[in-house]
Formats: C-alpha cells, structure tokens, sequence
C-alpha cells in the first residue's frame, strides 16, 4: 500500500512540474497551426513571469496577475507577428530574438522583485484545493483532483483547445491558414487576422507559463526561473504532434521524467546506490523529439506530420 | 439581356506595358457552356481572372443577371455567383472534403455541424450526379476527385456561374467523360459555364458557343454547331502569313547530327510526358518546335541535356547514345542549353551572382586546382557583353537587377560562347522587344551558318515560320508532323497543336474528333 | 489602400540604407524608452562604449567576447550560404569544447603547441561529426535542419553538464560541481594582452572569406544556395558539397568552444557559453552572411553586450539591459528587410490600379 501511496504523491509532483511545459506547448501549438515557427516560447514565458509576479505584487490580485502575465506574453507575441506576418520577416531570427529580447526585459525587471515576496492574497488563490470524492481515488486522485486552481485550468485549457481545432469553424479556418494559406485566401479568410490572433494567443498562453512558476509552483521571483522550459516546450510541440490532448500527457511524462531525476540522486536498488545523472535524463524531451522529426520525415501518417505551410509567410501578388 | 447570365463589356487589363486584354466584350447565357479558346498569350486567363475578382479591370463593365458588379476580391465574386476552378487547386490536402466544401462559408455556424453540411453536400452531388465521399481525405484522392471536390465547393457557395481553367489537361479520358457528363448536368439546371481549353475536340464535344482571343483581343464568337475546327484554328492564329522572313539560306548537313527515335519518358505522376517522339535534326538548320506549353518540349529539352531520365528509345548524337551519359558528358561532347523558363532549373543563372560568375557556371571546373579563375571568366563576359550589345553597367553587376532581355543575352551568349554544335534554344524571344529580337534572331542565325545544328522552342508561331527551316509540332507528348513554313500554312500547324494529324486528303475537313 | 508588390532587385547601396536607417531607428526607439525609465540616454549609451572601449581591461573584455561570437558565425554562415539552417552552433561548441577538454587530459604532458594544435584538430571534428547528424538526416530523409540542429544543441550542453556533474567531477572542486582545470599547457596563450583567440579569429575569417569568394569550393555553395537545380545543371555534386561544408561550419563552431574553454574557462562547463551561439546566428544574419562584414557585428554587438555589464556597475542598471538593446535594434532590422523586398505603393479603390512594370510577368 505504501507503495501506491508514493506513487500517487510522485504523479501528483509530475503534474506540477509539467504544467507551466504545458502551457508553453500549447502557446507554441497556437502558434504552428497557424504556420508561424516559433523560438520565442523562453522569451514570452519569462514575459509573463516577470511581469506576472510584478502585477501580483503591485496589486495583490491574483486575476490581475493572472491576466498581466498573459498580455506580457501576447505582447512579446505581436511583436512577432507584426514582423513576421505583416512585414514577412525571417520567423527563425525574429523568434530568437524575441527570446532575447523577453530574457532581458524579465531580467530587468527581476533585478527590483528578487526581494519581494508575493503577498498572500495572490498566493492563497493558488494552493491545491482538493475536490472532494475524486481526490481519494488511489494513485491518480490526488494527481488529477488535488492540484492548485491553476492546474486545473491549464488541463481545461488543453481541452478547450482540442475542441477548439476540431470541431469548430475558426478552428478550421486557422488549420487551413497553416496548411495552405492560398486556399484559405481564396475561401475569403483572412489570412493576417488568423494569424495574428492565434499568435498573440499563443503568447498569452506562453505568458502564463511562466506565470505558473512565478506565482504558484515557486513562488517566489528567481532569475532566470524558466532555466530552458521554453526549449523544452518548442520540443514537446513537435513530439505530441500538435496534439492539444497529447500535449498533457507529454507535459506530464516531462514532470515526471524531472521527479525521477530528483528522486535519482539518492536511489536505493537491491542495497545498491543508484545514481542516474539528472543530465542524461534531462537529455531524454531532445533525443525523443529528433527520434519523431526522423520518424515524421519518413512520412508516416499524414494527419501527424507538421502543418504543410510551417514557416513561410504568405504574400498574395498584386490583384 | 434576359437570357445572359454574364455580360462582359469592353473589359481591358495591362501588366505595365503589355495589355493582357483590349476592350473585349463577351456575353454567357442561363444554361450554356461557352468555351474560350486562344493561344498562351492571348488573355484568356486574364480576362477570367477579371471575372473571378482575382485582377481588377482598367476599364469595362461586368454584369452579372443584368446587374452590374464591381469586384475587388475573390469573395465579391463568389459573392454575385461565380466560382472558378483553377488549374493549381486550393484545396487543403490534410482535410477531408467536407471541410475544404465548406471552409470559408459566409453564415456557417460556429460549431461545425457535419450532419447539416454532409446532407447539403449530398443533395447537390444528387442533383448534380456527383460521387464523392465527404468524409475522404484529399490526400488520398484522385486529380479528378480533387476537381469535382473545387466543383462542389463553387456550387456549394452558391455559384450559378462556374469557371473550368483548362480543367481536362490533368484528366484521363474516362475522367474527362466524366466531367463533361456533370458539366451536361449542370446546363440543365441552368448553370452557366465558361470553359477555357486548347483542346478542339472538345470544344467541339461540350460548347455551345466558342469565343476565341487572339493576342488580347476578341476574334470572334459563333455557334458551335455551326463552325469548325479549321474555323477555329484561324481564328485563334490569324490566317494571313504577313512575315518577314528572316531565315539565313544554308545549306544543311546530309547527315543528321541529333536522331531521336520512340522517345519515351514518364512525368512525375506517372503519366508520359514524351510518348514515342521521333524526328532528325541537321546541322546547319534550325527546327522550330510548336505546341502549347506543356506538351513536352520541356521534357524533351531535358532528356536530351540528360537531366531527366527516359525510359524508352534513343537519342543518337552524331551517332552516340546521350541517354547513357551524365549532363557533363553530354555537354563536353558539344549539346548546349539556354533556357528552360519552368522553376525546375530556376533560369540556368544564379540570380545573386555577378555577369563574371554566371559566365562561368559551366566552365568554372574547367581549369585545375581549387581556385576559381575567374580572369577567363572576365574575358568571356566583356566578350559577351559586347558582341551581343547587352545593356549593363560593368561584368560585375548582378544578373538580377538586368531587364529580362538581356538576362536571356547573357544566358544564350554564355552557350553560345561555348561552340556548340547542338544548341537547344528554349523561349529565347519570351519578354523581349523587337530589337532584341532581331539581335537573337541574328546570333542563332550566325550559328546556323557555322553549321550548328539549332531546336528552337516558342510559342510565337509568327516569329518560328519566319526564322525556322522546319517546324515540328508537339501535342500531348507527341510529335503531330514536321512541315515546310514556306509551304504550309499556319492554320495547319495550328490545327497540329491542338491535337489533329496532319490533314491529308481523304481527312473530312469540319468532322469532329 | 496600401499595396505591397515585390520589388525587382534593390542596388546594394540602397539595401546598405535601409539597414543604417534601421539601426538610427532603433537606436533612436531605444531611447525614448530610457527616457520613460528616466535614465538619461546618452549618459547610457556614452557608458556602453565607456565600458566596452574605456579601458585596456574593457576592451581586453570585448574582444573576448567577439572571438568566440565572430568565429560562431562564421561557421553558421557558411552552412546558411547553403540554405542549409544550422542553428546548432551552440551545440557544435559545446562537442569543440568537449573534444579539447579530452584532448587535454588525455595528453597532459605534450608541449603546449602541440597539445593545443590537438584539441583545436579533435575540437573540429567533434563540432563536424556533430553537425554531420542533422545533414546526414537532412540528405537520406529530408528531416528539417533547423529542428534537429536546435535538439542536438540541449543534447550537446547536457552531455557537457553530465559529465561536469559526473565523471569528470572535480574532486579538488570544494563541493562545487565543475571539471578539472587545465593544466597551463592547454590554455592559449595571450598576445598584446588578450589570448591569442584574435589572431585565430582574424585568420579565420581571412580562410573563410578566401574560401567562399575564390575557391570552387565556395563558388559551388553559392550556386547550391541559390538553386540545387541550378547547380545539378552546372554539374555540381550537391550532396558531397553539402556534407562537406556542413562539416566545416560545425568545425568552425567547434573552434570557438574550443578557445573558449582553453583560454576563458580554462575548464568546461554546461554554463559556459551564455546563449552566444544563438547570438551568432542572429549576427550571421545581420552581417548577410559576409566573413568580413561578420566580424565588424560581431565586435558592436560584443561591445553591446560588455557595454552592458558595465551599466550594471556604473549606473546600476541591470546588465539585461543590453538584451533588450540587442532586441530592439534586431527587430528594426527585421522589419526593414520588408522594404528591401518589397515596394509599397497606394492604389485607389476598384477600377484603376498603379501598377509598376515589375508586375510585367504576372501576365499571362
């Protein structure tokens, strides 16, 4: 029993250390099905960290923290769009460059919130609230039903989106946007509108990534909190296939990739001191994903290979 | 006015200094397929692109049902009823046919309700005699399922008026039986349509009424029933032969240097694109080939530079086999290439590199060691430069910023420079101005007369009868004949290019394929 | 409305306008938000290049930083020549700074010009072989370079963190977890004050330049970048010139991990590159791919970045502030590459369009 016990605390440890991974990939699934490359997730994701946590201290509401966290994010994001979209920039270097750019507005605004604390109102609103009956399942209960509001809302999220791509009609139109931007046109969409839209979603998402580390997970203010989740992230992307559903259950594999690491450094097998180094683990989200770009390239299943559009701007010629 | 669906009047278009239409002014009734024939370069698509709200008119009205309309965009036009099936599809390939039918719908819910749309979809395919599955992927479809996919798509969205861009060149004849049998449907529930094709047969076989472009001007329009292909031809050539001849009186090799024999060679889709090509070519002439674009001679310009691989036949080169041997090879033994204008080759320059650089692009390994001498390379390019008058401010300008005319200069000067004894010429008039013209004309002339065997390849039929000893004829892949410019005329060879043999006597003239 | 057509070709002194515009542009943007933060701008500007050029210390700092950055991008530019999007640099410097790191202590009693001869020889294999993955992937299955390379660039830090962490943990470390320092015949040595990396770096960009503008070899990847087909035509054998100067380009990054872990670190460490390979690819793009023009951005944008940890001393403004510079200047040049390609003009509504005779070949 004790056993099953450990094992539902250590899925539970997972899912809190995948969600802000969660909320980056969903951000860049945003992005991509729309066709817009995305390198800027670390940028965005400190973004919203940032400016979350500085929101959150100013105001101590968590709504408002919440919510200026996003925006930061969907800002840095429309600074990419404007370039990438409108002006039919390089998607590659202005992604990088929106990491830099978010990694030193975050760094600069941390220098004043690295001594202050969170106050309890914006903190209160986030502990794990446990919902009753489902909780008390073994092993998943307290994985799924006893995490902070901002989890649930992050798997919410996951869903809303699936839905979103699936069955509903700009969902369809921005799939097509990313597919075949010239059909799309020629259906009357607006090409730009979709895209700028679902990109600046995409950044409110990233934003609350790193929200998630800065006013829940942590919560405190660290320089440089997202240490390479944003890479991770853009990875996870491409391994769950643009797969909002999948996109949870990448997230959460990382979580607990990451626990296992922890739980690593001090095992005990059979009497023998087992230590696997966090590095290769750490390694495991990259190999993965350049195992499915292989896979992927070898042209499996159509629905699974990246939007056909990926990564070029679209320019209708002179009517 | 009550029975026209579409009235164009006095519609006229430029491109900067071309004018792809003048003052045309056509009509389309309820209940019609009106054909719209010409040669590449005559405005078809221009004018259709007008009607579809892709280009904006410079002058000239549109009326749709007696109304007249002003497009600025695809939708304004789908929008009064009128779809257009182009020739490159926009469909999305990842999604089933369902979704692209109804992506973009004005109204549509916001939850896509497939039950709805698949019954709507259904009882058009019922009305119309469709048969597609709705919920099949376009990936997994077929060239003609595709169309009838973008044909349900326009009639879905409520198109009364429905536009076909040569929608039979991708179509096997079963489907093309197929097509024609929804397009009978369609006329009867009094949809009306504007086919554009090349094909004279099937003008025959499905219009009512043809109109004909020539050179971006109206020809004509008649009844089909009461008109011709020879009719047909003439309109779309012009019938008069009012030429400077400009061709150099040689006298050929006895010999032939190039023999090509059953050519055979597959395109990417399995097709052939080259299907039992036969002819000689002597040195010391040029021989013109004819047809409209895509009927091979790209292929055919390929296969014998050895970039594409054929599958069948010979190509014997002063006796030797080209298809055994690698470009270079083919290239050292003498066979040289301007120009071939489809993205393949992009256009035989690098468009970023200098005069100098392009110059050497095919001689730059010529010397040994690693270092590129590119003294011979300037030699080459002010020789070039001034022996065929080519307008630029040094050999070190970048070939992208020259005029599209002196960019074919370079290109041609490049091979010729090179002393071929094959030369393959591949559009080289495209874009040029009459003194330009004449300045090319005079280079492939001089080399005729050093006994260069010449092919040459355009799609101006004046320009070709003028300057060629022979013109071959390419349809489809095939060759249709070879004849005497000076003795045939040109409504033959344009009866060639769209597919009909060479008229001999017991051929019934005005009979339909 | 407006409409925008793509423009035909722009002579390169207008191209070399609009990107000096740009910058002014940026430069001038940058400081009205400083304003707004109530810093004076030119008092931080005129302390960027006070702590960039201000002193021999300083400028020993910048150079320090544009060695490795200069080097980086040229080795990315190359493989960008070729359309070939390598943005593994990092992890290319990561595999060079490995191999030297082995070669080091793996011949501790070799003369040091030879030792370091050897580690700048297995650094550069390393990087190649490392940057042979993606090509290798690219050539048999089509996979995306850009993809890969990126993975391959975490793999590559995390095989340097494991083995910090690990094997080669020091036990002389004090706790804290690092690797052996190298013994002194591994380190470069330094030349008017600042190790020898410069001269390498000069030397190198000199190579490279040679390379692309007066060899065959650079002349095929030029064509290759422009068209496959193009080059297929001219008789060129793309997959041999692609692998080999993918390998060159994962060499030349390697070289910078290499000198850096020689000279600088004087170790290896999964921190030691500081984001600089990302960096690079953003200078190789700023420079156009040019060698010589690479090291001119290189060395500004080192001074921006060592300007930058001098406001955090002087003015007490935090060094990130330099990120956000390096952002804002690069979004500018972004944004105006679109009126390089492109050509605004105002068309009236409906009938009449303007249209310049560059739309000549959309008629059919």
């Amino acid at each position: 029993m004790n056993f099953f016990i450990s094992l539902g605390l250590f899925l539970q440890v997972a899912v809190q250390m995948g969600t802000h991974i969660l909320l980056g990939i969903l951000g860049g699934i945003l992005f991509e099905k729309a066709g817009n490359t995305n390198l800027g997730t670390e940028g965005m994701m400190l973004l919203g960290a940032s400016i979350g946590y500085y929101a959150g201290i100013k105001t101590g509401n968590p709504v408002a923290a919440v919510l200026c966290a996003g925006f930061a994010g969907s800002l840095g994001a429309l600074i990419y769009a404007f370039i990438t979209v409108s002006l039919r920039g390089n998607q590659v270097v202005t992604g990088l460059v929106l990491t830099i750019f978010g990694t030193g507005v975050a760094g600069f605004l941390g220098k004043v919130l690295t001594a202050q604390p969170l106050p309890t109102s914006v903190t209160d609103v986030f502990t794990h609230r446990a919902i009753p009956l489902l909780s008390k399942i073994p092993v998943i209960g307290p994985m799924l039903f006893d995490q902070s509001p901002y989890i649930y809302m992050s798997v919410v999220i996951a869903v809303l989106l699936f839905l979103y791509y699936k069955y509903t009609r700009w969902g369809m139109n921005v799939r097509s946007v990313g597919e075949n931007p010239a059909a799309a046109d020629a259906s009357g969409i607006n090409v730009s509108l979709y895209k700028y839209v679902h990109i600046c979603a995409g950044g409110f998402l990233c934003g609350l990534g790193g929200a998630y580390l800065s006013l829940v997970f942590v919560p405190r203010w660290q320089e440089n909190m997202t240490a390479g989740a944003g890479w991770i992230s853009i990875a996870l992307v491409i391994f769950c296939t643009w797969n909002p559903i999948k996109a949870i259950f990448a997230a959460w594999a990382f979580g607990a990739l990451k626990g296992l690491a922890f739980k690593c450094q001090n095992m005990v097998i059979a009497g023998h001191a087992i230590a696997i180094s966090t590095q290769l683990l750490d390694m495991i989200p990259y190999v993965a994903t350049v195992i499915v770009l292989v896979i992927m390239s070898l042209k499996m299943k159509r629905e699974n290979q990246s939007p056909a559009s990926l990564g070029n701007a679209y320019f209708r010629e002179e009517r | 006015m009550e029975q026209e669906a579409v009235v164009i009047k006095d519609l006229s278009k430029s491109f900067g200094s071309v004018q792809a239409n003048r003052n045309i002014s056509i009509d389309v009734r309820r209940g019609e397929i009106l054909a719209l024939l010409g040669e590449n370069g005559s405005g078809k698509s221009t004018l259709v692109n007008m009607l579809a709200g892709i280009y904006a008119p410079e002058s000239g009205s549109i009326f749709i049902n007696g109304k007249e309309y002003t497009f600025s965009s695809p939708q304004d036009a789908i929008a009064a009823g009128i779809g257009m099936v182009h020739q490159h599809f926009k469909l999305v390939e990842v999604m089933d046919a369902l979704e692209n039918i109804t992506l973009g719908e004005k109204n549509g819910s916001f939850f896509i309700n497939r039950r709805q749309i698949k019954n709507k979809i259904l009882e058009l395919e019922k009305t119309y005699g469709f048969s597609i599955d709705p919920d099949q992927k376009i990936y997994t479809m077929s060239v003609s399922q595709k169309q009838t996919v973008e044909i349900i798509k326009m009639l879905y969205h409520g198109a009364k008026v429905l536009i076909l861009d040569e929608p039979t060149a991708v179509l096997t004849p079963q489907e093309t039986d197929t097509l024609f049998d929804i397009l009978r449907g369609m006329k009867k529930q009094g949809c009306s349509i504007i086919i554009i094709t090349h094909k004279l047969g099937e003008v025959m076989r499905i219009s009512d009424r043809v109109t004909v472009l020539r050179k971006g001007k109206l020809s004509g329009t008649v009844n089909t029933a009461e008109t011709t292909q020879q009719q047909l031809a003439e309109m779309m050539v012009g019938s008069s032969l009012s030429l400077e001849v400009k061709r150099a009186k040689v006298q050929r090799t006895a010999d032939p240097m190039l023999e090509v024999n059953q050519l055979v060679v597959r395109n990417a889709n399995g097709g052939k694109a080259l299907n039992g090509v036969t002819f000689n070519l002597y040195g010391g002439e040029i021989l013109g080939v004819a047809g409209i674009v895509g009927s091979g001679q790209k292929e055919l310009c390929e296969t014998i530079t050895g970039m594409t691989k054929a599958e069948k036949g010979s190509v014997l080169f002063c006796k030797e086999d080209l298809l055994d041997m690698t470009p270079l090879e083919i290239k050292r033994r003498g066979v040289r290439m301007n120009f071939v204008p489809e993205d393949r080759l992009g256009m035989g320059l690098v468009a970023g590199m200098d005069i100098t650089d392009n110059v050497l692009l095919r001689s730059y390994n010529d010397n040994k060691g690693i270092l590129v001498d590119r003294s011979i390379g300037k030699e080459k390019a002010e020789q070039i430069v001034e022996r065929y008058d080519i307008a630029t401010p040094s050999i070190h300008h970048i070939v992208k910023q020259l005029s599209g005319g002196n960019i074919q200069k370079v290109l041609l000067g490049r091979e010729l420079e090179m002393q071929p004894k094959l030369l393959i010429a591949s559009y080289p008039f495209r874009g040029l101005d009459v003194g330009a013209t004449n300045t090319i004309m005079e280079m492939l002339n001089k080399q005729k007369e050093k006994g260069v065997a010449i092919l040459l390849i355009a799609e101006d039929l004046d320009q070709m009868c003028s300057l060629c000893d022979r013109v071959m004829v390419m349809h489809n892949g095939e060759t249709m004949g070879v004849v005497n410019p000076e003795q045939s005329s040109k409504e033959e060879i344009g009866l060639m290019m769209m597919g009909e043999h060479k008229a001999d006597a017991t051929h019934e003239a005005g009979g339909t394929k | 409305m407006i409409r925008a057509v793509t423009r035909k070709a722009l002579p390169a002194k207008f191209e070399i306008l609009v990107r000096i515009i740009a910058v002014v542009a940026a430069i001038a943007a940058s400081m009205i938000i400083m304003l707004c933060m109530k810093f004076n701008p030119f008092v931080v500007y005129a302390n960027i290049l006070k702590g960039s050029l201000g002193s021999g210390y300083r400028f020993c700092q910048t150079v320090n930083k544009a060695i490795p950055l200069t080097v980086l991008s040229l080795g990315t530019g190359i493989a960008f020549k070729m359309k070939f999007w390598n943005i593994g640099g990092e992890g290319q410097f990561f595999m060079g700074a490995f191999g030297a790191a082995l070669a080091a202590f793996a011949f501790p009693s070799l003369p040091a010009p030879l030792l370091l001869t050897l580690m700048a020889l297995v650094a550069f294999i390393f990087g190649g072989l490392w940057a042979l993955i993606p090509a290798g992937l690219k050539t048999k299955w089509g996979t995306s370079e850009t993809l890969v390379t990126l993975m391959l660039n975490y793999i590559a830090q995390k095989w340097v963190g494991y083995l910090q962490y690990g094997p080669w943990r020091d036990p002389q470390g004090n706790g804290f977890p690092q690797v052996a320092k190298f013994a002194a015949n591994a380190i470069l040595p330094k030349v008017f004050g600042i190790h020898v990396g410069w001269i390498i770096t000069l030397v190198l960009a000199a190579i490279v330049f040679f390379l692309i503008k007066k060899t065959k070899f650079g002349y095929e990847i030029q064509v290759i970048g422009e068209s496959t087909e193009t080059a297929r035509y001219a008789g060129i054998n793309v997959s041999r010139v692609m692998i080999l100067a993918v390998f060159l380009s994962g060499g030349l990054c390697a070289l910078a991990g290499m000198m850096n872990a020689s000279a600088i670190e004087n170790t290896i460490s999964e921190k030691m590159s500081g984001g600089i390979g990302f960096t690079a690819v953003i200078t190789t793009w700023l420079a156009q791919l040019d060698p010589l023009v690479m090291v001119i951005v290189s060395f500004l944008f080192s001074m921006l970045i060592q300007g930058g940890s001098f406001l955090q001393s002087s003015m007490q403004i935090p060094a990130s502030m330099s990120s956000i510079l390096q952002g804002i200047i690069i979004f500018f040049v972004l944004g105006s590459e679109f009126f390089v390609k492109y050509k605004l003009f105002f068309a009236k509504r409906a009938k009449k369009n303007v249209i310049d005779t560059n739309t000549a070949e959309v008629a059919k």
